[in-house]
């Protein structure tokens, strides 16, 4: 009897997250693969195939394209970190318990407003007629206007400022977690700040900056509003290319493929990512 | 008399100010070569303020700290020989046994083959040579305890700070844990400062105790003389169980005073030469259980040197060796005894009339500063 009302409440419990995987996730790309696997070969006229891969293989633009996302996004999850890890020590190490709240909520704010409307305050303020470039004119330092945005120092920090949260929250709920003697038994040994950085701080907080590279990894990768919005139509992200297939060009099974292309890519550069840190999902992910 | 090199460690004029909080306040000791000291005071007298400043965590406001003969003050944390073992031990999670141990030596920049030697040789001393590849998780509370003690000895350091490094253990293993602290001591021969509030740890280990309040230290003695010799009723109450009344000095000479409780009772004590008491001033009067013997009224045999009080039993606390009586006085007070409970009729029962005694000698009086009015 007891353990039939566990058992319910555990299926209730389970069911809908079961639906979300199964509705959501796994039927959906399981229709993409079924998707990306027929080759149009007359109107109408289907047969199955690998002819949407193999175009994506002759195409040199398309795997440049996924190449390039690729290791932007790599450069943009190494900038989170470098510059989300001192953020994040400081809020939870050294902040005064008050000010932590403040600090965090800070972090936060920039969440309520949409990344759309972010990425337009972006134009804004860097565009040709917009405030910095008015501001340089004005200061007498340029004499002509300058187009700040499309090119990839802009994306790259616009993608940065988008996540650089999720690096953030995961980093500061490890952090806190690290008892401070633990930090000053690393000096009272005799090491000096930079190995208790080294072998202390960096090894306890890896569960956190692996799975917040993991998060800002993949949602870069996958981003599609902010590149557009601040590199143009030449920003060359993968995600674009998806969007042509499917919208542009009504090719939805080439626009399926290109997707699955993209899963498995990031899915391989995570993979690659753990393997070279010698980091596993379980001791790491499973623990932070 | 003050050689430098017969002390590890010199603290002169301590002073460590949080804003209007004095956390220490001029404390000045010296611990010799080798001893186990101990730093025992309830929570909050500072007593975490001064190792911290000894380990090189916090500056002192003003005073100065030598070891082994030089002032450390300018030195951090990282440069200073003093190593400590944290209330809860501070073990790195992420790296196993062996690493924990070899990380000082690494920072020390000692060869990789001599560290593994003196790994090696630190487990053996510490009885536990095989663990050298688990992690830390696998460890036992007293394996642990160990490792965090192996980790700093180590580095032979010149004095090892421990910071009630028990308080997480049970209390078995806290017992065994007590003596193995101790045999340590002796097996390594470093200085030892050890800090808690649990009297019977800095009774058992120590050499010398400090006893702290209040920012400042109390007084400093081996342990059987802050027990049968305490200076002040801090110390006196503190330290071992013991019976208390309020009361106020009737008369006094060289050896003895005559005081007379807030109760009515009129009670003689040993006179402390340094108390500074004159008639009429208020005085905490301490009596251990141990001395006072209560036996059933029939048996009365008062001698003139000693204290007697009369009342019935309330009940008996029985803890084996350890046990008490808890006895109601005719004016109503709660009293404490040792007695042996031997199981046999002569034992006392809860409602015996009994007659109580101790030595005039055994009767400890100290100025009443006020410590005790709030209990």
């Amino acid at each position: 009897m007891q353990s039939d009302i566990k058992r319910l409440s555990l299926i209730l419990l389970f069911a809908p997250f079961a639906l979300w995987i199964l509705l959501l996730i796994i039927l959906p790309h399981l229709g993409m693969v079924v998707l990306s696997l027929r080759e149009k070969v007359a109107p109408r006229v289907y047969e199955f195939g690998f002819g949407n891969y193999i175009d994506f293989i002759n195409e040199p633009i398309y795997w440049n394209t996924l190449l390039r996302t690729g290791s932007m996004s790599i450069l943009v999850t190494i900038l989170a970190l470098l510059i989300g890890f001192p953020i994040a020590y400081y809020i939870a190490k050294i902040a005064g318990r008050r000010s932590r709240g403040a600090l965090f909520l800070l972090c936060l704010i920039p969440l309520w407003v949409s990344d759309l409307i972010r990425a337009f305050g972006w134009i804004l303020l860097l565009r040709e007629t917009g405030v910095f470039s008015s501001f340089l004119q004005w200061s007498g330092m340029v004499s002509e206007p300058i187009e700040f945005l499309y090119n990839d120092v802009t994306v790259v920090m616009g993608l940065v400022y988008t996540v650089i949260l999720f690096m953030i929250v995961p980093l500061v709920s490890t952090l806190d977690g690290m008892d401070d003697a633990m930090i000053e038994a690393g000096y009272n040994l005799g090491g000096n700040g930079y190995t208790v950085l080294r072998r202390i701080i960096v090894p306890y907080a890896m569960p956190g900056i692996v799975s917040g590279c993991i998060v800002v990894f993949m949602m870069t990768a996958g981003s599609y509003l902010t590149p557009i919005l601040l590199g143009g139509k030449n920003s060359s992200w993968f995600t674009e290319q998806i969007y042509d297939q499917f919208i542009t060009r009504f090719n939805w099974e080439s626009g399926a493929a290109f997707g699955f292309l993209l899963l498995a890519f990031t899915s391989f550069v995570v993979w690659l990512g753990l393997k070279l840190s010698g980091q596993t999902l379980a001791n790491t992910v499973a623990k932070s | 008399m003050t050689n430098a090199q017969d002390y590890d460690l010199e603290c002169t004029n301590l002073m460590k100010h949080f804003g209007a909080v004095r956390a220490v306040d001029d404390v000045s000791f010296n611990i010799p070569k080798g001893s186990f000291f101990s730093i025992l005071g309830p929570s909050g007298c500072g007593k975490t303020t001064l190792m911290r400043m000894i380990a090189g965590f916090e500056n002192p406001t003003s005073g100065d700290i030598r070891i082994k003969g030089s002032s450390v003050l300018n030195t951090p944390p990282n440069k200073r020989n003093v190593k400590m073992v944290f209330q809860h031990l501070a073990l790195f999670p992420m790296m196993n046994v062996y690493d924990n141990i070899a990380y000082g030596l690494k920072c020390n920049g000692v060869s990789a083959g001599e560290i593994e030697t003196k790994v090696r040789d630190v487990l053996e001393r510490i009885a536990l040579p095989d663990v050298a590849k688990r992690e830390i998780h696998q460890l036992s509370g007293g394996q642990k305890q160990r490792i965090a003690i192996a980790r700093c000895m180590v580095l032979d350091p010149d004095v090892l700070l421990l910071d009630e490094p028990l308080g997480a253990l049970d209390l078995k293993l806290r017992e065994a844990m007590k003596i193995e602290l101790k045999l340590l001591q002796h097996q390594f021969n470093t200085t030892f400062i050890y800090i808690t509030h649990d009297q019977s740890e800095a009774l058992v280990m120590s050499d010398h105790v400090a006893i702290m309040n209040n920012g400042k230290f109390e007084q400093i003695g081996k342990p059987e003389e802050l027990y049968h010799k305490p200076d002040t009723a801090f110390v006196a109450g503190f330290v071992g169980d013991s019976n208390r009344w309020n009361g106020s000095v009737i008369n006094m000479d060289a050896k003895q005073i005559k005081v007379e409780t807030d109760t009515g009772l009129a009670l003689v004590c040993q006179r402390n030469p340094n108390d500074g008491l004159s008639n009429g001033d208020a005085v905490n009067i301490f009596v251990r259980p141990e001395f006072i013997a209560a036996k059933k009224t029939k048996t009365k045999s008062s001698k003139d040197t000693q204290n007697t009080m009369s009342g019935a039993v309330d009940s008996i606390l029985f803890n084996g060796a350890n046990s008490r009586v808890l006895v109601r006085s005719d004016n109503g007070q709660l009293i404490e005894a040792d007695i042996v409970v031997t199981g046999s009729a002569s034992d006392l029962r809860s409602g015996d009339n009994v007659n109580m005694s101790w030595a005039h000698a055994q009767t400890m009086c100290f100025a009443d500063k006020g410590e005790f009015d709030a209990k």
